[in-house]
């Protein structure tokens, strides 16, 4: 795997082209691998911040699967099975890592090389366009997200917390996941007018991550509230991994990754189209 | 002949710009530090909404959700839950907690951009004030934000129920004491990098970890016993446990007391380091 | 002056830029030829980065006819810009790469091989005399540094025109000198250069032929020695007079100059004396009995072109 690890002078190269031709691109932006290539280039130096970054929802795994586990003995997985409180939280960190890596990259990533780099300034000084920079910076936060995601289950599996082959087709909806969320992050960034409206964003992200029957299940919310919880984002993504992981494949699952497609296709066509706007005045 | 007039160098003639002679006084160090203080306070005018989210909103949403929510799961838990009804145990643990978030957060970025950035140290420091009328008065604008997010936290968690003694108030303080024992130490480093790429190693590396295991939401006895001399040494678990103390309302006040010293040995640390460290960076 | 003609790289017809009710640009006729250096001369917002930016193809005309190599912009953006060499006003450099990274970098954005990027980097990192410090991270270079960084940055992809949106603004004597050298360099292996300055000096070293623009408009075009002597006497008076008021001398002076002066221009803090023998109309003012307290005789420059055209200075 992955793009920035500390691989030998000269493998570098090859491991860059073989990475930029592994991303999908959609016709017409041919010239995105060269921003993710950029991107790679950049965190050679920083490779232990950028590898280091699956080691929070580690800390979060065992911080409240081991300490508060317990604590709270087993779970309601959903349909009565009953799992180990780790068992249960794990895919869940698995999915909001994913949300919170891609929204990290997609936002303030973005709005900083946007505003106070100006890095595509001088990238459309070139052949690139704003097509190119958008397909650009969401492929790098997938590849990244991707690495991460693949990184947390090893530690899951290690852990003993995985049940089932089917926990393989985590890591592709995972993949999804940092999708949808990159596209629609990225997408809010082009309204972003300064970083105190980053403030605004974190009032969506946190409650999401604490409300999406990440940490305890859908039925011990009121009810009331579990509707709402069900409309968020993040419980389809946190729903579509848990499944995953425990081995418990549901038609459901294909309503969850068909809310993450249209998510994240819309993300990407409004984001492509602001900066446009933005970026070409 | 054409008559060009001022045109171009519009507001050069008149000679009114010194009509207000005000001398400059040299402050003693408590007036040096309120005059540091008073500009940070006037800045902050526009940029409170942040602090509002991440100071008192992200705290209540935490202690909704792992208090209020899992909460349910704890009480009824396996082992029978933690002696009290887990809300009343997390909510005192979660207000050290976000003070301690809320002090670093303080003194990480804003220190770099009053050195790199927007520069405020060095406009202050082209007046009267001293080093340590800027470092103090830029404590103590901490501490009063501190202050603020604890006491509101305070008062909208007991309202919740998650508060039920007066003794709160006592946790209120040692909250704010635990977040400038991040402070202080905190911004002698943010003042030492040159970069912010050390702060996302802070973050990652010791915030996180220590918001996550000095007992915040479980009592340290949960954690192997390698682990929990780590945890001791935290200032926040010291918080914690004084926190906890006093809000459950029957404090040892020796251990309390005992706790705190703790606490304010950090601050004095901190001062001390941040005091060598400005004095580098920013004379010279 | 056709826009079919291959040597004319740039020509624009009734070009225009609108921002909302705002016009920038307001209808401007240029033609840029193949191997000359081009300058638009004017003050801070006059239309000059509006029309880099529309020549660039980061901005759409809001109106008129403009070809670039023969290509429109508003189709053929990522096709010209590969033709292109951009240095903007103010530097957007990769402060995250070094400043060899910085051109390996931007060359791979035009598609150019990684080997070949290598090279071009090498070689430009000695034309710009950065070579020492190619492992360096851009942020403590400087600003001549970063300027002559930023216009190697430019000719990675050997560009047939390149456009420098005030290229020398904001940089010491010392640093502009190194930086015009090399701007003749390229001159002379026939890159066709497109400059904005509000530097006069600056236009008349560096430009064969300009257009002297003001509130979107062009109102003079020329080379740099027949619009001063179009516009401009051969000599300049400069007058200043012991109180800070000088425009109640503008009378006598006109009058004591007589018919050597051509005109006379009032400033904040001097007159100035069209004329065209410069001592000849020292005496005369001397022989009206004026006493002024510094005198100083030039030449004309295209700072008084300007004056004459619109009224104003060029740098306020």
């Amino acid at each position: 795997m992955t793009t920035a690890t500390p691989v030998p002078a000269a493998g570098r190269g090859a491991v860059l082209r073989a990475l930029a031709r592994a991303v999908p691109m959609p016709a017409g932006a041919g010239m995105a691998r060269m921003l993710v290539e950029r991107n790679a280039r950049v965190y050679r130096r920083g490779w232990l911040l950028l590898v280091s970054g699956f080691v929070e929802p580690v800390f979060y795994l065992f911080s409240l699967g081991v300490g508060l586990g317990a604590l709270v003995g087993d779970v309601d997985a959903g349909g009565g099975v009953l799992v180990p409180y780790a068992v249960f939280v794990a895919p869940a960190m698995l999915a909001s890592s994913a949300m919170n890596g891609a929204v990290f990259d997609s936002t303030f990533n973005v709005f900083f090389k946007l505003k106070y780099a100006r890095l595509y300034d001088s990238v459309l000084a070139t052949p690139l366009g704003p097509r190119d920079v958008a397909v650009g910076e969401i492929a790098w936060a997938q590849l990244r997200g991707g690495m991460y995601a693949v990184m947390f289950m090893l530690v899951m599996a290690a852990s003993g917390l995985l049940r089932s082959w089917w926990a393989l087709l985590a890591l592709p909806a995972a993949t999804l996941v940092g999708l949808a969320f990159a596209a629609v992050g990225m997408a809010a960034t082009t309204w972003m007018r300064s970083w105190q409206d980053f403030d605004l964003l974190n009032l969506v992200v946190l409650p999401m991550f604490l409300f999406s029957a990440t940490f305890f299940p859908l039925s011990t919310y009121p009810e009331g509230l579990q509707p709402v919880v069900r409309a968020l984002p993040l419980y389809h993504a946190v729903e579509l991994v848990r499944g995953l992981c425990l081995g418990l494949p549901d038609v459901s699952m294909l309503g969850h990754v068909a809310y993450l497609l249209v998510l994240g296709a819309g993300g990407v066509v409004v984001a492509a189209r602001r900066l446009d706007r933005l970026l070409l005045s | 002949m054409t008559t060009t007039g001022t045109a171009g160098i519009a507001g050069t003639t008149g000679t009114t710009a010194h009509a207000v002679r005000a001398g400059g006084t040299v402050p003693g160090r408590a007036a040096g530090t309120g005059r540091a203080l008073e500009f940070w306070a006037r800045t902050y005018r526009r940029t409170w909404r942040g602090s509002v989210v991440s100071g008192v909103l992200s705290p209540l949403l935490y202690l909704g959700s792992l208090g209020f929510g899992l909460g349910t799961l704890v009480d009824d838990g396996a082992s029978g839950g933690v002696g009290v009804p887990y809300v009343l145990f997390v909510a005192p643990g979660v207000l050290a907690a976000n003070a301690m978030q809320a002090g670093v957060g303080e003194a990480t970025w804003p220190v770099m951009g009053a050195i790199k950035w927007q520069r405020q140290y060095h406009a202050m420091l082209a007046t009267p004030l001293a080093v340590v009328d800027v470092l103090l008065g830029h404590l103590a604008f901490i501490v009063l934000r501190l202050l603020a997010v604890s006491v509101v936290f305070g008062v909208v968690g007991a309202l919740l129920g998650a508060f039920t003694s007066w003794w709160t108030a006592g946790a209120v303080l040692v909250a704010t004491l635990c977040g400038a024992a991040y402070a202080a130490p905190v911004m002698a480093f943010a003042a030492a990098q040159e970069n912010d790429q050390g702060f996302a190693y802070l973050f990652r590396f010791v915030l996180v970890p220590t918001f996550l295991f000095a007992g915040t939401f479980y009592p340290v006895d949960q954690l192997p016993a390698a682990i929990r001399p780590v945890a001791w040494v935290t200032p926040l678990w010291h918080a914690t446990q004084a926190c906890r103390d006093l809000a459950l309302g029957s404090p040892d006040l020796a251990a309390v007391g005992a706790h705190c010293a703790y606490l304010a040995l950090w601050v004095a640390v901190g001062v001390a380091a941040a005091r060598v460290v400005y004095r580098r960076r920013l004379v010279r | 002056m056709d826009a079919d003609d291959p040597e004319v790289l740039i020509s624009a017809r009734g070009l225009t830029k609108r921002f909302d009710d705002f016009t920038a640009v307001d209808g401007i006729d240029v033609d840029v030829r193949r191997g000359e250096a081009f300058g638009f001369l004017g003050p801070n917002g006059a239309g000059k980065s509006s029309t880099m930016r529309m020549v660039g193809c980061v901005s759409p005309p809001s109106g008129g006819e403009l070809r670039i190599l023969g290509l429109d912009p508003r189709t053929d953006g990522p096709r010209i810009r590969a033709r292109l060499g951009v240095v903007p006003q103010r530097d957007t450099l990769d402060e995250e790469l070094t400043v060899a990274e910085n051109l390996v970098v931007y060359a791979r954005y035009f598609g150019i091989s990684r080997k070949a990027a290598h090279a071009k980097a090498a070689e430009l990192l000695e034309f710009a005399q950065l070579a020492e410090r190619a492992g360096s991270r851009v942020e403590p270079l400087s600003g001549g540094m970063k300027r002559r960084l930023t216009i190697a940055r430019s000719l990675v992809n050997d560009p047939e025109i390149l456009l420098l949106d005030e290229p020398t603004t904001g940089l010491d004597p010392q640093a502009r000198h190194v930086l015009w050298d090399r701007l003749f360099r390229l001159k002379r292996q026939g890159v066709t250069l497109v400059l904005t300055t509000h530097y006069m000096d600056e236009a008349e070293q560096l430009c064969d032929r300009l257009v002297v623009m003001d509130a979107g408009r062009i109102v003079a075009e020329g080379s740099p020695r027949s619009l001063i002597e179009e516009h401009s006497s051969r000599e300049v008076l400069e007058l200043r007079f012991p109180d800070d008021d000088n425009a109640p001398w503008a009378g006598p002076v006109t009058t004591g100059a007589g018919v050597l002066a051509e005109r006379v221009e009032v400033l904040p803090d001097r007159l100035l004396v069209y004329t065209p023998d410069g001592d000849a109309a020292v005496q005369a003012v001397h022989a009206a009995g004026l006493r002024p307290s510094s005198v100083l005789v030039r030449r004309s420059t295209l700072e008084d072109v300007f004056l004459h055209l619109t009224g104003r200075l060029l740098v306020d």
